[in-house]
Protein backbone atom coordinates (compact mmCIF):
# COMPACT_ATOMS: atom_id res chain seq x y z
CA UNK A 1 0.00 0.00 0.00
CA UNK A 2 1.74 3.29 -1.17
CA UNK A 3 2.59 5.82 1.91
CA UNK A 4 0.40 8.68 1.70
CA UNK A 5 -2.62 5.98 2.09
CA UNK A 6 -1.41 4.59 5.05
CA UNK A 7 -0.77 8.13 6.16
CA UNK A 8 -4.31 9.04 5.23
CA UNK A 9 -5.66 5.84 7.38
CA UNK A 10 -3.43 7.08 10.37
CA UNK A 11 -4.95 10.45 10.12
CA UNK A 12 -8.39 8.37 9.62
CA UNK A 13 -7.59 6.91 12.97
CA UNK A 14 -6.61 10.33 14.83
CA UNK A 15 -10.17 12.04 13.54
CA UNK A 16 -11.82 9.54 14.91
CA UNK A 17 -10.30 9.06 18.45
CA UNK A 18 -10.81 13.02 18.50
CA UNK A 19 -14.73 12.51 17.75
CA UNK A 20 -15.25 9.50 20.42
CA UNK A 21 -13.43 11.44 22.96
CA UNK A 22 -15.73 14.44 23.07
CA UNK A 23 -18.69 12.55 21.92
CA UNK A 24 -18.79 10.22 24.58
CA UNK A 25 -17.99 12.49 27.67
CA UNK A 26 -21.33 14.73 26.27
CA UNK A 27 -23.81 12.00 25.16
CA UNK A 28 -24.28 8.71 27.30
CA UNK A 29 -25.15 5.86 25.86
CA UNK A 30 -28.84 4.06 25.48
CA UNK A 31 -28.55 1.41 27.52
CA UNK A 32 -26.98 3.32 30.33
CA UNK A 33 -29.77 5.96 30.28
CA UNK A 34 -32.18 2.69 30.21
CA UNK A 35 -30.39 1.38 33.58
CA UNK A 36 -30.79 4.82 35.16
CA UNK A 37 -33.90 5.05 34.48
CA UNK A 38 -34.82 1.77 36.01
CA UNK A 39 -32.44 2.47 38.44
CA UNK A 40 -34.95 5.93 39.22
CA UNK A 41 -38.05 4.03 39.14
CA UNK A 42 -36.90 1.06 42.00
CA UNK A 43 -34.97 3.04 44.59
CA UNK A 44 -37.49 4.37 47.51
CA UNK A 45 -34.70 6.21 49.65
CA UNK A 46 -35.43 9.78 49.87
CA UNK A 47 -31.97 10.96 48.95
CA UNK A 48 -31.22 7.99 46.72
CA UNK A 49 -34.29 9.44 44.99
CA UNK A 50 -33.04 12.47 44.86
CA UNK A 51 -29.42 11.92 43.73
CA UNK A 52 -31.07 9.74 40.72
CA UNK A 53 -33.65 12.34 39.79
CA UNK A 54 -30.38 14.80 39.86
CA UNK A 55 -28.70 12.70 37.38
CA UNK A 56 -31.22 12.17 35.31
CA UNK A 57 -31.58 16.05 34.93
CA UNK A 58 -28.22 16.41 34.50
CA UNK A 59 -27.81 13.71 31.79
CA UNK A 60 -30.72 15.80 29.91
CA UNK A 61 -29.13 19.63 30.53
CA UNK A 62 -25.78 17.85 29.04
CA UNK A 63 -27.85 16.52 26.11
CA UNK A 64 -29.72 20.07 25.33
CA UNK A 65 -26.19 22.77 26.75
CA UNK A 66 -24.12 19.92 24.35
CA UNK A 67 -21.80 20.22 27.70
CA UNK A 68 -19.54 17.42 28.91
CA UNK A 69 -21.99 15.18 31.70
CA UNK A 70 -19.07 14.79 33.90
CA UNK A 71 -16.33 17.86 34.33
CA UNK A 72 -13.92 14.60 35.01
CA UNK A 73 -12.37 14.20 30.98
CA UNK A 74 -10.46 11.07 32.77
CA UNK A 75 -7.63 9.09 31.70
CA UNK A 76 -8.42 8.36 28.07
CA UNK A 77 -8.68 4.42 27.22
CA UNK A 78 -9.09 2.53 24.28
CA UNK A 79 -10.02 -1.25 23.32
CA UNK A 80 -9.08 -1.34 19.58
CA UNK A 81 -9.99 -4.67 17.82
CA UNK A 82 -7.17 -5.11 14.88
CA UNK A 83 -7.79 -6.96 12.04
CA UNK A 84 -4.92 -9.21 11.13
CA UNK A 85 -4.95 -7.31 6.99
CA UNK A 86 -5.73 -3.79 8.21
CA UNK A 87 -3.48 -1.95 6.72
CA UNK A 88 -1.87 0.30 9.61
CA UNK A 89 0.42 -1.43 12.04
CA UNK A 90 -0.35 -0.93 15.61
CA UNK A 91 2.45 1.34 16.19
CA UNK A 92 0.66 3.58 13.30
CA UNK A 93 -2.84 3.11 14.89
CA UNK A 94 -1.40 4.35 18.81
CA UNK A 95 0.01 7.46 17.18
CA UNK A 96 -3.65 7.97 15.84
CA UNK A 97 -5.39 7.36 18.57
CA UNK A 98 -2.89 9.50 20.64
CA UNK A 99 -2.58 12.39 18.55
CA UNK A 100 -6.69 12.29 18.07
CA UNK A 101 -7.00 12.46 22.10
CA UNK A 102 -4.48 15.21 22.34
CA UNK A 103 -6.60 17.16 19.33
CA UNK A 104 -9.67 17.36 21.03
CA UNK A 105 -7.99 17.85 24.66
CA UNK A 106 -7.12 21.14 22.76
CA UNK A 107 -9.63 22.15 20.48
CA UNK A 108 -12.71 21.30 22.93
CA UNK A 109 -10.82 22.80 25.40
CA UNK A 110 -11.09 19.70 27.50
CA UNK A 111 -9.79 19.50 31.09
CA UNK A 112 -6.33 17.80 30.57
CA UNK A 113 -5.29 15.68 33.75
CA UNK A 114 -2.64 13.87 32.65
CA UNK A 115 0.55 14.36 35.23
CA UNK A 116 3.91 12.75 35.68
CA UNK A 117 3.79 10.34 38.35
CA UNK A 118 6.30 11.75 40.76
CA UNK A 119 6.64 15.34 39.94
CA UNK A 120 2.72 15.81 39.09
CA UNK A 121 3.54 18.13 36.71
CA UNK A 122 1.15 18.35 33.80
CA UNK A 123 2.47 16.05 30.54
CA UNK A 124 0.43 17.87 28.35
CA UNK A 125 -3.74 17.83 26.19
CA UNK A 126 -4.40 14.50 28.22
CA UNK A 127 -1.15 12.31 27.15
CA UNK A 128 1.78 11.89 28.38
CA UNK A 129 4.32 8.61 28.71
CA UNK A 130 2.18 5.48 27.87
CA UNK A 131 -0.71 7.67 28.37
CA UNK A 132 -3.67 7.26 26.37
CA UNK A 133 -4.07 3.93 27.57
CA UNK A 134 -4.99 1.17 24.89
CA UNK A 135 -6.35 -2.69 25.13
CA UNK A 136 -5.15 -4.38 22.03
CA UNK A 137 -7.14 -7.27 20.74
CA UNK A 138 -6.21 -8.91 17.37
CA UNK A 139 -8.96 -10.71 15.22
CA UNK A 140 -7.84 -13.15 12.67
CA UNK A 141 -9.17 -13.02 9.01
CA UNK A 142 -10.14 -9.40 9.10
CA UNK A 143 -9.39 -6.68 7.86
CA UNK A 144 -11.39 -3.90 10.29
CA UNK A 145 -10.46 -1.96 12.58
CA UNK A 146 -12.72 -1.52 16.32
CA UNK A 147 -11.78 1.30 18.05
CA UNK A 148 -14.01 2.17 21.65
CA UNK A 149 -13.14 5.40 23.97
CA UNK A 150 -13.72 5.05 27.33
CA UNK A 151 -12.76 8.00 29.14
CA UNK A 152 -12.12 6.42 32.61
CA UNK A 153 -12.58 9.36 35.76
CA UNK A 154 -10.59 9.26 38.80
CA UNK A 155 -12.83 8.78 41.09
CA UNK A 156 -14.46 5.41 40.27
CA UNK A 157 -11.03 4.25 39.15
CA UNK A 158 -9.45 5.03 42.68
CA UNK A 159 -11.78 2.36 43.89
CA UNK A 160 -9.79 -0.66 42.21
CA UNK A 161 -8.84 -3.62 44.36
CA UNK A 162 -6.86 -6.69 44.00
CA UNK A 163 -6.69 -9.19 46.37
CA UNK A 164 -4.96 -12.85 45.31
CA UNK A 165 -7.59 -15.29 46.79
CA UNK A 166 -5.98 -19.36 47.54
CA UNK A 167 -8.04 -22.00 45.61
CA UNK A 168 -9.28 -23.04 49.64
CA UNK A 169 -10.74 -19.10 49.26
CA UNK A 170 -13.09 -20.54 46.25
CA UNK A 171 -15.82 -18.59 44.96
CA UNK A 172 -17.04 -17.98 48.70
CA UNK A 173 -13.89 -15.97 48.85
CA UNK A 174 -14.77 -13.99 45.42
CA UNK A 175 -18.27 -12.76 46.24
CA UNK A 176 -16.36 -11.93 49.73
CA UNK A 177 -14.11 -10.23 48.54
CA UNK A 178 -16.43 -8.05 45.64
CA UNK A 179 -19.05 -7.19 48.40
CA UNK A 180 -16.63 -5.96 50.80
CA UNK A 181 -14.47 -3.72 48.08
CA UNK A 182 -18.19 -2.35 47.32
CA UNK A 183 -19.40 -1.11 50.64
CA UNK A 184 -15.49 -0.07 51.62
CA UNK A 185 -15.76 2.10 48.79
CA UNK A 186 -19.14 3.59 50.00
CA UNK A 187 -19.97 6.66 47.70
CA UNK A 188 -16.49 7.33 46.38
CA UNK A 189 -16.70 5.93 43.00
CA UNK A 190 -19.98 7.47 42.33
CA UNK A 191 -22.60 4.75 42.59
CA UNK A 192 -24.67 3.51 41.09
CA UNK A 193 -22.08 2.23 38.39
CA UNK A 194 -20.57 -0.98 36.89
CA UNK A 195 -18.68 -3.18 39.27
CA UNK A 196 -16.01 -4.74 37.18
CA UNK A 197 -14.64 -8.13 38.26
CA UNK A 198 -11.57 -9.84 36.29
CA UNK A 199 -11.11 -13.26 37.71
CA UNK A 200 -7.98 -15.67 37.03
CA UNK A 201 -4.99 -15.23 34.86
CA UNK A 202 -2.10 -13.76 36.98
CA UNK A 203 -2.46 -10.65 39.28
CA UNK A 204 -1.96 -7.88 36.32
CA UNK A 205 -4.56 -9.59 33.90
CA UNK A 206 -7.00 -10.11 36.76
CA UNK A 207 -7.24 -6.43 36.76
CA UNK A 208 -6.85 -5.84 33.09
CA UNK A 209 -9.74 -8.08 32.69
CA UNK A 210 -11.90 -6.20 35.12
CA UNK A 211 -11.27 -2.82 33.71
CA UNK A 212 -12.78 -4.67 30.32
CA UNK A 213 -15.51 -5.75 32.20
CA UNK A 214 -16.63 -2.32 32.56
CA UNK A 215 -16.21 -1.45 29.17
CA UNK A 216 -18.83 -3.61 27.73
CA UNK A 217 -22.99 -2.70 26.54
CA UNK A 218 -24.34 -2.54 30.40
CA UNK A 219 -26.32 -5.87 31.48
CA UNK A 220 -24.55 -8.02 28.83
CA UNK A 221 -23.47 -11.13 30.02
CA UNK A 222 -19.92 -13.45 29.67
CA UNK A 223 -20.35 -16.12 27.48
CA UNK A 224 -19.15 -18.94 29.64
CA UNK A 225 -21.98 -20.13 31.62
CA UNK A 226 -20.61 -20.50 34.93
CA UNK A 227 -19.29 -16.64 35.00
CA UNK A 228 -22.54 -15.32 33.32
CA UNK A 229 -24.40 -17.00 36.58
CA UNK A 230 -21.91 -15.62 38.99
CA UNK A 231 -22.08 -11.68 37.30
CA UNK A 232 -26.65 -12.62 38.33
CA UNK A 233 -25.45 -13.30 41.84
CA UNK A 234 -23.41 -10.33 42.40
CA UNK A 235 -25.60 -7.96 40.79
CA UNK A 236 -28.37 -9.19 43.22
CA UNK A 237 -25.92 -9.64 46.50
CA UNK A 238 -24.15 -6.02 45.97
CA UNK A 239 -27.81 -4.51 45.76
CA UNK A 240 -28.51 -5.62 49.27
CA UNK A 241 -25.85 -3.93 50.83
CA UNK A 242 -27.76 -0.87 51.15
CA UNK A 243 -25.25 2.07 50.22
CA UNK A 244 -27.33 3.24 47.16
CA UNK A 245 -26.95 6.09 44.88
CA UNK A 246 -24.01 8.18 45.90
CA UNK A 247 -23.60 6.07 49.25
CA UNK A 248 -26.19 8.16 51.00
CA UNK A 249 -28.60 4.54 51.54
CA UNK A 250 -31.08 3.53 49.75
CA UNK A 251 -32.16 0.28 47.48
CA UNK A 252 -29.43 0.65 44.25
CA UNK A 253 -26.05 0.60 44.81
CA UNK A 254 -24.99 -1.03 41.66
CA UNK A 255 -26.26 -0.58 37.77
CA UNK A 256 -24.51 -3.76 37.01
CA UNK A 257 -22.15 -6.40 37.86
CA UNK A 258 -19.60 -7.52 34.33
CA UNK A 259 -16.81 -10.21 35.00
CA UNK A 260 -14.23 -10.97 32.86
CA UNK A 261 -12.13 -14.22 33.16
CA UNK A 262 -9.40 -16.39 32.51
CA UNK A 263 -7.71 -19.70 32.68
CA UNK A 264 -5.44 -19.60 35.82
CA UNK A 265 -2.28 -21.54 37.24
CA UNK A 266 -3.07 -24.34 39.73
CA UNK A 267 -2.37 -22.44 42.47
CA UNK A 268 -3.64 -18.87 42.06
CA UNK A 269 -6.95 -17.45 42.67
CA UNK A 270 -7.26 -13.52 41.58
CA UNK A 271 -9.66 -11.74 41.97
CA UNK A 272 -9.78 -7.40 41.01
CA UNK A 273 -12.28 -4.86 41.72
CA UNK A 274 -12.73 -1.78 38.77
CA UNK A 275 -15.22 0.44 39.27
CA UNK A 276 -16.81 2.38 36.69
CA UNK A 277 -18.87 5.13 37.65
CA UNK A 278 -22.64 5.83 37.06
CA UNK A 279 -21.41 8.04 33.91
CA UNK A 280 -20.01 5.20 32.19
CA UNK A 281 -19.05 6.90 28.82
CA UNK A 282 -18.26 4.35 26.49
CA UNK A 283 -17.78 5.44 22.25
CA UNK A 284 -17.21 3.22 19.50
CA UNK A 285 -15.85 3.25 15.42
CA UNK A 286 -15.81 1.02 13.20
CA UNK A 287 -13.15 1.67 10.96
CA UNK A 288 -12.44 0.16 7.19
CA UNK A 289 -9.31 -1.20 5.55
CA UNK A 290 -10.47 1.83 3.02
CA UNK A 291 -10.56 4.41 5.76
CA UNK A 292 -14.45 4.71 6.43
CA UNK A 293 -16.11 5.44 9.65
CA UNK A 294 -18.85 4.07 11.45
CA UNK A 295 -19.92 5.30 14.54
CA UNK A 296 -21.76 3.40 16.95
CA UNK A 297 -23.05 3.51 20.45
CA UNK A 298 -24.62 0.00 20.67
CA UNK A 299 -20.55 -1.87 21.13
CA UNK B 1 -36.13 15.38 56.15
CA UNK B 2 -36.49 19.21 55.92
CA UNK B 3 -35.63 21.57 52.53
CA UNK B 4 -33.86 24.82 53.39
CA UNK B 5 -32.14 27.35 51.49
CA UNK B 6 -28.95 28.90 52.80
CA UNK B 7 -27.13 31.92 51.70
CA UNK B 8 -23.36 31.80 51.60
CA UNK B 9 -21.03 33.18 53.05
CA UNK B 10 -23.35 33.19 56.24
CA UNK B 11 -22.67 35.43 59.90
CA UNK B 12 -25.20 33.69 62.13
CA UNK B 13 -24.14 30.29 63.13
CA UNK B 14 -27.34 29.06 63.66
CA UNK B 15 -27.83 29.08 59.50
CA UNK B 16 -25.82 26.01 59.94
CA UNK B 17 -27.19 24.44 63.34
CA UNK B 18 -30.64 24.58 61.45
CA UNK B 19 -29.52 21.91 59.00
CA UNK B 20 -29.77 17.58 60.25
CA UNK B 21 -28.11 14.59 58.34
CA UNK B 22 -30.67 14.20 55.64
CA UNK B 23 -32.21 17.39 54.91
CA UNK B 24 -31.72 18.87 51.14
CA UNK B 25 -30.03 22.10 51.01
CA UNK B 26 -30.31 24.48 47.97
CA UNK B 27 -27.18 27.26 48.21
CA UNK B 28 -27.43 30.77 47.33
CA UNK B 29 -24.30 33.38 46.84
CA UNK B 30 -20.89 32.89 46.64
CA UNK B 31 -19.31 29.77 47.25
CA UNK B 32 -14.97 29.07 46.90
CA UNK B 33 -13.52 26.16 44.95
CA UNK B 34 -10.65 24.20 46.24
CA UNK B 35 -9.12 20.87 45.86
CA UNK B 36 -6.03 19.14 47.12
CA UNK B 37 -3.06 20.92 46.01
CA UNK B 38 -4.74 24.48 47.17
CA UNK B 39 -4.93 22.81 50.76
CA UNK B 40 -1.62 21.89 50.51
CA UNK B 41 -0.42 24.87 49.99
CA UNK B 42 -2.43 26.41 52.52
CA UNK B 43 -1.80 24.17 55.48
CA UNK B 44 1.62 22.11 54.74
CA UNK B 45 3.47 24.59 53.43
CA UNK B 46 1.99 27.44 55.34
CA UNK B 47 1.06 30.07 52.45
CA UNK B 48 -1.98 32.85 53.68
CA UNK B 49 -5.02 32.16 51.34
CA UNK B 50 -5.83 35.38 49.52
CA UNK B 51 -9.32 35.36 50.19
CA UNK B 52 -11.94 35.59 53.08
CA UNK B 53 -12.70 32.64 54.23
CA UNK B 54 -14.99 33.08 56.82
CA UNK B 55 -18.61 31.75 56.80
CA UNK B 56 -17.96 30.46 53.82
CA UNK B 57 -18.83 27.26 51.29
CA UNK B 58 -16.16 25.50 50.46
CA UNK B 59 -17.14 23.36 46.85
CA UNK B 60 -14.24 20.50 45.98
CA UNK B 61 -13.69 21.24 42.08
CA UNK B 62 -10.92 21.56 39.73
CA UNK B 63 -13.11 23.44 37.24
CA UNK B 64 -12.74 23.22 33.86
CA UNK B 65 -12.58 26.68 32.41
CA UNK B 66 -11.64 28.81 29.02
CA UNK B 67 -9.20 31.79 29.55
CA UNK B 68 -10.27 34.85 28.17
CA UNK B 69 -8.50 37.42 26.58
CA UNK B 70 -8.67 40.23 29.65
CA UNK B 71 -7.15 37.84 31.61
CA UNK B 72 -11.08 36.34 33.23
CA UNK B 73 -12.01 33.21 33.13
CA UNK B 74 -15.41 31.51 31.34
CA UNK B 75 -16.87 28.38 32.79
CA UNK B 76 -16.70 25.25 30.64
CA UNK B 77 -17.90 22.73 32.74
CA UNK B 78 -17.57 22.79 36.80
CA UNK B 79 -18.32 19.79 38.65
CA UNK B 80 -17.33 17.84 42.03
CA UNK B 81 -14.28 15.65 43.06
CA UNK B 82 -13.99 13.01 45.78
CA UNK B 83 -14.00 14.27 49.48
CA UNK B 84 -12.15 11.89 51.08
CA UNK B 85 -8.99 12.45 49.79
CA UNK B 86 -9.00 16.02 51.46
CA UNK B 87 -10.46 15.42 55.11
CA UNK B 88 -7.29 15.99 57.04
CA UNK B 89 -7.82 19.52 56.62
CA UNK B 90 -11.36 20.22 58.33
CA UNK B 91 -10.90 20.96 61.59
CA UNK B 92 -7.83 23.91 60.92
CA UNK B 93 -10.18 24.89 58.20
CA UNK B 94 -13.34 25.36 60.40
CA UNK B 95 -10.52 26.48 63.36
CA UNK B 96 -7.82 28.35 61.70
CA UNK B 97 -10.26 30.29 58.78
CA UNK B 98 -14.25 30.06 60.25
CA UNK B 99 -14.88 27.95 56.93
CA UNK B 100 -18.39 26.58 57.96
CA UNK B 101 -19.70 24.24 55.04
CA UNK B 102 -17.78 21.74 52.61
CA UNK B 103 -19.49 20.30 49.79
CA UNK B 104 -17.83 17.59 47.81
CA UNK B 105 -19.04 14.27 46.95
CA UNK B 106 -19.39 10.60 47.89
CA UNK B 107 -18.62 11.75 51.35
CA UNK B 108 -15.95 12.64 54.49
CA UNK B 109 -14.48 9.19 57.01
CA UNK B 110 -15.94 9.36 60.34
CA UNK B 111 -12.73 11.61 61.41
CA UNK B 112 -14.54 14.84 60.34
CA UNK B 113 -17.48 13.79 62.43
CA UNK B 114 -16.21 15.60 65.24
CA UNK B 115 -14.34 18.94 64.14
CA UNK B 116 -17.72 19.74 62.37
CA UNK B 117 -20.03 19.04 65.53
CA UNK B 118 -17.57 20.89 67.92
CA UNK B 119 -16.72 24.18 65.39
CA UNK B 120 -20.50 24.16 64.14
CA UNK B 121 -19.63 22.82 60.46
CA UNK B 122 -21.78 21.04 57.62
CA UNK B 123 -20.91 18.38 55.01
CA UNK B 124 -23.06 18.80 52.05
CA UNK B 125 -23.07 15.88 49.64
CA UNK B 126 -23.39 16.89 45.78
CA UNK B 127 -24.25 14.33 42.87
CA UNK B 128 -21.00 13.58 41.56
CA UNK B 129 -20.66 13.63 38.10
CA UNK B 130 -23.58 15.70 37.76
CA UNK B 131 -21.09 18.78 36.10
CA UNK B 132 -23.84 19.52 33.04
CA UNK B 133 -26.08 20.84 35.57
CA UNK B 134 -23.39 21.96 38.16
CA UNK B 135 -22.08 24.51 35.63
CA UNK B 136 -25.62 25.99 34.87
CA UNK B 137 -26.19 26.76 38.42
CA UNK B 138 -22.93 28.67 38.56
CA UNK B 139 -23.35 32.55 37.41
CA UNK B 140 -19.61 33.85 36.89
CA UNK B 141 -16.40 33.08 37.95
CA UNK B 142 -15.70 36.17 39.98
CA UNK B 143 -12.09 35.59 41.08
CA UNK B 144 -9.40 33.46 40.71
CA UNK B 145 -5.80 33.05 43.14
CA UNK B 146 -3.12 30.95 43.07
CA UNK B 147 -3.47 30.66 39.12
CA UNK B 148 0.19 28.77 38.56
CA UNK B 149 -1.77 25.79 40.27
CA UNK B 150 -4.15 25.69 38.12
CA UNK B 151 -6.66 24.02 38.15
CA UNK B 152 -6.34 23.38 41.48
CA UNK B 153 -6.46 27.55 42.27
CA UNK B 154 -8.43 28.80 44.71
CA UNK B 155 -11.80 30.05 42.82
CA UNK B 156 -14.50 32.03 43.92
CA UNK B 157 -17.98 31.21 42.10
CA UNK B 158 -21.60 33.35 42.39
CA UNK B 159 -24.45 30.98 42.35
CA UNK B 160 -27.66 30.52 42.08
CA UNK B 161 -29.98 27.92 43.50
CA UNK B 162 -27.00 25.69 43.29
CA UNK B 163 -28.29 21.89 44.39
CA UNK B 164 -29.69 19.94 45.21
CA UNK B 165 -27.58 19.16 48.04
CA UNK B 166 -27.73 16.53 51.21
CA UNK B 167 -26.90 17.07 54.65
CA UNK B 168 -23.67 14.39 54.38
CA UNK B 169 -22.50 15.33 58.24
CA UNK B 170 -24.19 18.00 60.53
CA UNK B 171 -23.05 20.22 63.12
CA UNK B 172 -24.82 17.86 66.03
CA UNK B 173 -22.79 14.70 65.54
CA UNK B 174 -24.66 12.95 62.80
CA UNK B 175 -23.15 11.48 59.66
CA UNK B 176 -25.20 9.46 56.96
CA UNK B 177 -22.03 7.76 56.03
CA UNK B 178 -21.30 6.45 59.41
CA UNK B 179 -25.05 5.07 59.58
CA UNK B 180 -24.51 3.74 56.02
CA UNK B 181 -21.55 1.87 56.65
CA UNK B 182 -22.87 0.76 59.98
CA UNK B 183 -25.90 -1.11 58.45
CA UNK B 184 -23.42 -2.48 55.14
CA UNK B 185 -21.35 -4.34 57.26
CA UNK B 186 -24.35 -5.45 59.59
CA UNK B 187 -25.65 -6.68 56.08
CA UNK B 188 -22.43 -7.69 54.77
CA UNK B 189 -22.42 -10.48 57.69
CA UNK B 190 -25.64 -11.92 56.85
CA UNK B 191 -24.22 -12.34 52.61
CA UNK B 192 -21.36 -14.06 53.46
CA UNK B 193 -23.58 -16.99 55.89
CA UNK B 194 -25.57 -17.26 52.80
CA UNK B 195 -23.03 -17.96 50.14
Amino acid sequence: MAIDTITDLQHTVEDAAAHLYVWALKDIPQDLRDALSAAREKETSVPGKRVLETIHKNINIADSEKNLVCQDTGIAVYHVRVGEHFPLHPARIYEGLRDGTARATIEHPLRSNAVHTITRENTGPNIGYRLPIVHWEFIEDWDGLDVKCVPKGSGSENMSFLKMCVPADGVKGIKQFVLESIVGAGGKPCPPGIVGVGIGGSADYAMHLAKEAIMRPIGTRNSDPHVAQLEDELFGLLNETGIGPMGLGGDVTVLQCHIEHADTHMTLNPVAVNYQCWAARRASAHISATGDIDYDREF
Amino acid sequence: MANHEVTFPITDPQEILKLRAGDEVTVQGHIIGIRDRTQIRIFDQGVEPPMDLRGAFLLHTAPGVRKLEDGRYEKVCIGTTTSARMVRFTEPLGRQYGVRAICGKGGFPDEAIEPMHQLGMVYFAIVGGAAALETTQIEEIEEVAWEELMPECLWKFRVKDFGPLTVGIDAHGNSLYRDVQTRAKAKLEELYARL
